[in-house]
């Protein structure tokens, strides 16, 4: 869009209602298939031997202060909350602060149905998070949209816009489920490993005789 | 607790005051023609002894032939309520004159109704989707509309 001075707004309320329904058709078109879950990591035997203690300080750390964005679209916040709240009281895994901005968190809980029209909010939160970041999908709707699937207006699964690394079942799931899925979350980052492989080592092919 | 008025009752009073206006008269509720829709509201609104001046609510209803959108309208002062019907024909084009004028929490419901049944409010200030993105196809609330 370009921009006219003469307006007294920048953008008029048109262009900009179209130019929003643009974005969403284009996340609806590029969330046809779901993104893969980032499971490079399970592979055991790419991990570097060398760097394994490196490895394990930086991981502890950061799997010690995951800091959640405040992004919940609908009702799993609520157990969020009371897993946040003094009863489950989640900060015992170090990660009490909410982090209003998305530039300081490093962990989004999608806990709750999300429509096609906050999908590219949503996404954006995500693109604004620095890496590291991790994704729990939180409840039926998280998974896979839940009850919701098979509406018109609702994303089928936050993987149709964001990877996710794990999945917690429930509609909505009890803080205590909420809060095995933040431990497997850190067992998941405990495995990653920090310095990127090196190129392999290609044996030069000898010919037989 | 608030007291449904009879529609009779206020029916005949209105089709005294706007002949030809009123279309039908059932125990809860008065179909209005679309065209004196805004003259009788307002005249619901503002007349003493009636004093509806509180809209609850703004919501439609497709009935294949038509379009039936319906208003509920509470009066504070007397303690009563009546329901306001009015129909609109036509699958491609319905419209429906507009209560913003009388009752400012009406821009929303009836852009909502506009979003999701497609039916268009004349004189509404800036009657576009709510909820729905600008370029959705169709109208999803409508009997006949398929994803």
């Amino acid at each position: 869009m370009e921009i006219d001075k003469d307006k007294p707004y920048i953008y008029s309320d048109v262009e900009l209602d179209s130019h929003e329904g643009r974005i969403i058709e284009d996340t609806k078109a590029a969330g046809i298939e779901s993104i893969p879950d980032p499971d490079g990591w399970l592979e055991e035997t790419r991990r570097n031997i060398l760097l394994t203690s490196v490895d394990a300080v930086i991981n502890w750390a950061r799997r010690s202060s995951l800091w959640p964005a405040i992004c919940f679209p609908a009702c799993c916040a609520f157990e969020f909350i009371a897993a946040e709240g003094p009863r489950f009281d989640l900060s015992r895994f170090g990660m009490e602060i909410l982090r209003a901005s998305p530039r300081q968190a490093d962990l989004m809980i999608t806990a709750g149905t999300l429509t096609w029209k906050m999908a590219p909010n949503v996404r954006r939160i995500y693109d604004q998070m620095p890496e590291p970041k991790w994704v729990i999908a939180m409840g039926a709707c998280g998974i896979s949209g839940g009850i919701f699937r098979s509406s018109y207006a609702v994303v089928p699964g936050y993987n149709k816009i964001v990877p996710v690394d794990v999945y917690v079942p429930g509609c909505p799931p009890r803080p205590e489920a909420l809060i095995y899925a933040v431990q497997m979350l850190q067992k998941k980052i405990a495995k990653e490993h920090v310095v990127p492989d090196l190129p392999k080592f290609k044996m030069p092919e000898i010919p037989r005789l | 607790m608030t007291v449904a008025l009879s529609s009779r009752e206020i029916a005949s009073q209105l089709s005294s005051k706007f002949p030809g206006a009123i279309e039908a008269a059932g125990n809860d509720s008065v179909l209005v023609k679309s065209d004196s829709l805004v003259q009788v509201a307002a005249y619901l609104k503002d007349t003493d002894g009636l004093k509806f001046a509180y809209l609850n609510y703004i919501t439609a209803v497709d009935y294949y032939s038509y379009f039936e959108v319906v208003y509920q309208l509470t009066s504070l002062e007397h303690n009563r309520s009546v329901i306001l019907k009015t129909r609109c024909y036509g699958r491609d084009n319905p419209s429906v004159p507009s209560v913003t004028s009388l009752w400012q929490g009406a821009d929303f419901q009836e852009r909502e109704i506009y979003d999701l049944f497609g039916i268009k409010f004349e004189g509404h200030p800036n009657l576009k989707r709510i909820f729905l993105w600008d370029g959705f196809p169709g109208y999803p609330l409508r009997k006949d509309w398929n994803q």
